[in-house]
C-alpha cells in the first residue's frame, strides 16, 4: 500500500485538511503528518492521512536530480 | 476451491454469478456455450449473434435493403446520476449501437420495463421521459413496450431493456472487425466521463468539479464521418472503455492496434478524479462517444468533419491498425509501451 | 503537485535521457539484476510501459512489496472466522477478494456476513460509532498505513471497534530475501512512501548485512529512472550505502510524528510472511497498552486446521523474488482477476494482477 497521492490543502480545521487533488476535493487527516501546515501548502496523502508536508523547493530540487542523473560531470557523484 | 472457481465440466452444480455478468473471459465463455452455439449462424450477407457485434444485421429477401436490429438490458446504479438517467442511458446505448453498425437514422426503439415495488412514479416519470428526449434528438421514437412490477427486493430499482431497430442498404454496415493495417483508429471524444463519474458519486467522493456522464446518442457523428471519408469499422466504447473497444476492433479485424496515450483525449476534471481513485479513463465505460476505423488517406478529412459537428468537438486521431501482434493492442505511453488489455470485470478504486 | 509538476515528473524528453544513461552505465556493470519491494513501483513501471525501454542487461524484479499478498493464510482464515461470527469486518477493498484456506471475506459476505470497504481507518472507526456491533477492523499494510492505524488507536476509538492487525514491516523482509542463497540481485530499490514515514536508518542495517545498494525511490516515472541511475551507479561503484533519491518525500529521519505513534501501539514480533516464511521482527502486533483494542485478545477466533492452500499456487516464490507471475502455470488460466487463487492476482500490489492488467512484458 504505498499509493501517495500529493494534494494541496485548502483549508484547516482541527487535526484535518481539505486537500485539492487535481480538481478532486478531499477531507484527509493531519494527526501525523509531522508538520505544521498551512493553506497552500502540499501534503502527501496516503489511506485518508497526509504523512509528509512536500515542500515546495523541493519540486524545482528534483527536477535538477533528474538533469544530474541524466548528464553527470563526474564519476563517483552521488545524489 | 474460491468464490467463482467453476469446472465447467460440472454442468449441474454451475451457477450463474455476478463475474459472468462482468463482462469477461467468464461472460464470453458462457455466452459461447449458452448462447452462440444454439442461435449463433449468421443470415446471409448478415451479421449474426455469433459476431457478438453491436447489433445484428438482416438482409432482406428481395430488394436491396436490410434490417439492423440490437437489443441491451440497463441495470444502472444510481439510476439518475451527474448527466442523465438509466432512460437517457437505454435510449442512447441502443441508438448507438445501431449507429456502430451503420444504422444512423433509427426508425424505432422499443422499452420494457421492470419495476420495483416501492419505486416512486416520479422516478418512472422523469427516466421515460429523458428516454423520449434523447429518441427525438435521434429522430425517432419508442413504438411499442412493456411493464412489469415485481415485489420490493425481488428486483433492484429498475430494469430496463431497450430494443433498436434500423434499416441500411443491403451490404453497407458497417461491423467492429472491418479495419485493416494501416487504418487510423479515432475517438469522438474524451474517454472515461461515465465511467468516473459514476464510480465517483457511489463511492461518495466529492470533487470540486462535479463530474457528469458523457451520455447522448452519436448517430449523427457516425453519418457525418461516413460522408467525410470511408469508415471501415465502428463500435461504442461503453462497459470497458475505449480500451475494450479496440480490443474488440483487434480481436475482429485479425489486426494489432497501436495506441499513442497521449493522443486520448481525456477531460481535466476525469483525469484528476480518476487519478485519485487509481482508475484508468482508458479502461472504464463512455456513453457519448463512437471509435472509428478510417482509411489512413480520409482520417484527416473526417477527424475535421467529426469536429465541426455538435458533440464530436474533441475527436482525435489515437492510433492505428497494424500486421504485427494481432489482436493485441500495444498502448505508448510516451515513456514506453505495454499492452492495453481489455479490464477485468471488477473495476474499484485503489486506496489512496 | 499541480498538474503541470506532474508532467515535469513525467516528461518524456528528460526520461529517454535517463534511459540513455541507464544504457551506458549497463555497458559498463553488464548485465545486472535489481530488486523493488513495492506494489506501488511494480505497478507504475508497468503502467508507464518502463521495462520495454530499459536496457537489457538490466533487470528490475519485485520482491515482497505487496502486503496483502504476504498477508499468510491464517490470517485471511481469521478474518473470516470474526465475519461469520456475526462482526462487522471492514478493510481496505483488495483484501476482501483474498482467499484465505477455504474462502474469502467476499465468499463470507455472499453467505450474509458483514463485511465492509473502507478507505481508510478513520472511516473504520466512524463505522463503529455508527453500528451497534462489534466492528473488527482487519488492518492490512506495511508501515505507511500502520501510522494511520495506530493513529486512530491513540485517540482511544469506540469500545466496540477492534483492530486484527495484519501491518506488517518492510527492512527485515529485504534482509531475509537478500540473504537466501537463491535470491540474486545487486541492490534493492527502496519503497519511498515506507520511507517517508521511517527515514532512511532502517535500510542502513540491510546495506551494513549484505553490502548492497539500496536507493530510496519515488513513483513517478521519473522518479523512478532517477532511482535506477543512482542505483546502477553503486553497483558500478562498488558502494554500498543508502542513497535517498526521493528527498521532496524522504528526510533523513523520516516522519518523527508518525513514527511515534507507530512504536507507541505497535511492536515486532516474529511471524510468517506467505512464501517467505518466517521473517524475524517484520509483523506488527498491538502492544499490550492496547490489548483493550486487539481483536485476537478480545475474541476466540477459530481458523480452519491444515493449509487448503493450492500447491501451484507460486504466490510465496513470486513474492520472494524468485520467480514471476508468467512462470506460475496457473497466471492467466485458473488464476485470474476474476477468479483468483492467490492473493498475488487479487491485490492492488499485486505482481500477478499488475502483470495481467498491463499484458506482461513488452
Amino acid at each position: 500500500m504505498c499509493l501517495g497521492v500529493p494534494g494541496e490543502v485548502l483549508e484547516l480545521d482541527g487535526q484535518e485538511a481539505r486537500v485539492d487533488f487535481r480538481g478532486a476535493e478531499k477531507w484527509v487527516r493531519t494527526d501525523v503528518v509531522g508538520d505544521d501546515l498551512a493553506v497552500g501548502d502540499y501534503v502527501l496523502n496516503h489511506a485518508g492521512f497526509a504523512i509528509r508536508k512536500i515542500p515546495e523547493e523541493q519540486v524545482e530540487r528534483t527536477v535538477e536530480l533528474y538533469e544530474q542523473a541524466a548528464a553527470p560531470v563526474d564519476a563517483g557523484e552521488t545524489g | 476451491m474460491t468464490a467463482g472457481d467453476v469446472d465447467l465440466d460440472k454442468a449441474d452444480d454451475e451457477v450463474i454469478t455476478a463475474a459472468h455478468g462482468a463482462g469477461t473471459d467468464r461472460t464470453r465463455e458462457l455466452l459461447d456455450r449458452v448462447v452462440a452455439d444454439r442461435f449463433g449462424d449468421p443470415p446471409s450477407g448478415g451479421v449474426g449473434l455469433a459476431a457478438m457485434d453491436d447489433g445484428a444485421v438482416v438482409p432482406d429477401a428481395t430488394g436491396g435493403r436490410a434490417t439492423v436490429v440490437t437489443t441491451d438490458s440497463h441495470v444502472a446504479t444510481p439510476m439518475e446520476f451527474p448527466g442523465g438517467d438509466i432512460g437517457r442511458l437505454a435510449a442512447c446505448g441502443t441508438i448507438n449501437d445501431l449507429a456502430a453498425m451503420g444504422a444512423t437514422d433509427p426508425v424505432a426503439l422499443t422499452s420494457a420495463v421492470v419495476i420495483e415495488a416501492g419505486t416512486p412514479v416520479a422516478v418512472v416519470d422523469r427516466v421515460l421521459e429523458s428516454m423520449a428526449e434523447a429518441c427525438e434528438a435521434a429522430g425517432c421514437t419508442v413504438r411499442s413496450g412493456d411493464t412489469k412490477v415485481m415485489g420490493s427486493g425481488e428486483v433492484d430499482g429498475l430494469v430496463l431493456t431497450t430494443t433498436g431497430v434500423g434499416r441500411i442498404e443491403r451490404g453497407s454496415q458497417l461491423t467492429t472487425g472491418g479495419l485493416s493495417p494501416g487504418d487510423r483508429l479515432l475517438v469522438t471524444g474524451p474517454v472515461g466521463d461515465h465511467g468516473i463519474a459514476l464510480l465517483a458519486a457511489r463511492e461518495g467522493f466529492d470533487f470540486e468539479t462535479p463530474l457528469e456522464s458523457d451520455v447522448r446518442p452519436v448517430d449523427g457523428l457516425v453519418a457525418a464521418a461516413r460522408e467525410a471519408g470511408t469508415v471501415t469499422a465502428a463500435t461504442d466504447p461503453t462497459r470497458g472503455g475505449l480500451a475494450t473497444a479496440v480490443n474488440e476492433m483487434a480481436d475482429a479485424g485479425g489486426v494489432g492496434v497501436r495506441v499513442d496515450e497521449r493522443a486520448v483525449p481525456v477531460d481535466d476534471a476525469t483525469a484528476g478524479a480518476a487519478e485519485v481513485l487509481g482508475m484508468d479513463p482508458l479502461a472504464v465505460a463512455c456513453e457519448g462517444r463512437m471509435v472509428l476505423a478510417v482509411d489512413a488517406a480520409d482520417a484527416a478529412a473526417v477527424r475535421d468533419r467529426l469536429r465541426a459537428e455538435p458533440g464530436g468537438e474533441r475527436t482525435a486521431v489515437v492510433g492505428r491498425a497494424v500486421a504485427d501482434h494481432p489482436g493485441d493492442v500495444v498502448l505508448d505511453t510516451g515513456l514506453g509501451e505495454r499492452y492495453l488489455t481489455v479490464p477485468s470485470g471488477e473495476q474499484r478504486p485503489r486506496i489512496c | 503537485m499541480t498538474a503541470s509538476d506532474t508532467l515535469e515528473f513525467r516528461d518524456p524528453d528528460r526520461a529517454g535521457r535517463l534511459v540513455d544513461r541507464l544504457g551506458s552505465l549497463v555497458e559498463e556493470t553488464g548485465p545486472l539484476r535489481v530488486m523493488h519491494v513495492c506494489g506501488s513501483h511494480e505497478e507504475a513501471i508497468a503502467e508507464f510501459g518502463l521495462r520495454s525501454v530499459l536496457p537489457e542487461g538490466l533487470t528490475v524484479a519485485m520482491g515482497p512489496g505487496c502486503p496483502v499478498c504476504v498477508t499468510d493464510l491464517p490470517e485471511v482464515d481469521e478474518a473470516v472466522a470474526l465475519a461469520e461470527a456475526g462482526h462487522t469486518v471492514a478493510t481496505y477493498g483488495d483484501m476482501v477478494r483474498v482467499p484465505g484456506s477455504e474462502k474469502s471475506l467476499a465468499d463470507a459476505s455472499a453467505a450474509g456476513a458483514d463485511v465492509r470497504t473502507v478507505y481508510s481507518a478513520g472511516e473504520a472507526v466512524e463505522l463503529a460509532e455508527e453500528l451497534d456491533r462489534e466492528v473488527v477492523f482487519f488492518a492490512t499494510g506495511f508501515e505507511t498505513t500502520a501510522a494511520p492505524t495506530a493513529t486512530v488507536l491513540r485517540e482511544g476509538p469506540p469500545s466496540n471497534f477492534s483492530v486484527l492487525s495484519a501491518h506488517k514491516y518492510v527492512p527485515p523482509a529485504m534482509d531475509v530475501v537478500a540473504a537466501h542463497p537463491d535470491t540474486r540481485i545487486d541492490g534493492f530499490l527502496a519503497a519511498g512512501h515506507a520511507a517517508t514515514i521511517t527515514g532512511v536508518d532502517p535500510l542502513e542495517e540491510v546495506v551494513d548485512r549484505h553490502g548492497l545498494p539500496v536507493v530510496v525511490g519515488g513513483f513517478e516515472p521519473l522518479d523512478i529512472l532517477l532511482g535506477l541511475v543512482r542505483l546502477v551507479e553503486d553497483v558500478r561503484d562498488g558502494a554500498a550505502a543508502v542513497t535517498n533519491a526521493y528527498p521532496r518525500c524522504v528526510s533523513e529521519a523520516g516522519n518523527p510524528a508518525a513514527q511515534a505513534a507507530l512504536w507507541e501501539v505497535f511492536e515486532r514480533v516474529p511471524g510468517e510472511w506467505r512464501g517467505i516464511a518466517e521473517v524475524p521482527d517484520a509483523t506488527l502486533r498491538l502492544r499490550e497498552a492496547y490489548a483493550e483494542y486487539d481483536a485476537r485478545r478480545r475474541f476466540d477466533v477459530e481458523t480452519p486446521d491444515g493449509d487448503g492452500r493450492a500447491t501451484d499456487c507460486i504466490c510465496g516464490e513470486i513474492m520472494a523474488g524468485r520467480a514471476g507471475p508468467e512462470d506460475c502455470p496457473l497466471f492467466g488460466e485458473e488464476c485470474t482477476p476474476d477468479s483468483p487463487v492467490g492473493a498475488c492476482m487479487v491485490s492492488d500490489e499485486g505482481p500477478c494482477r499488475i502483470t495481467q492488467e498491463y499484458g506482461g512484458r513488452r
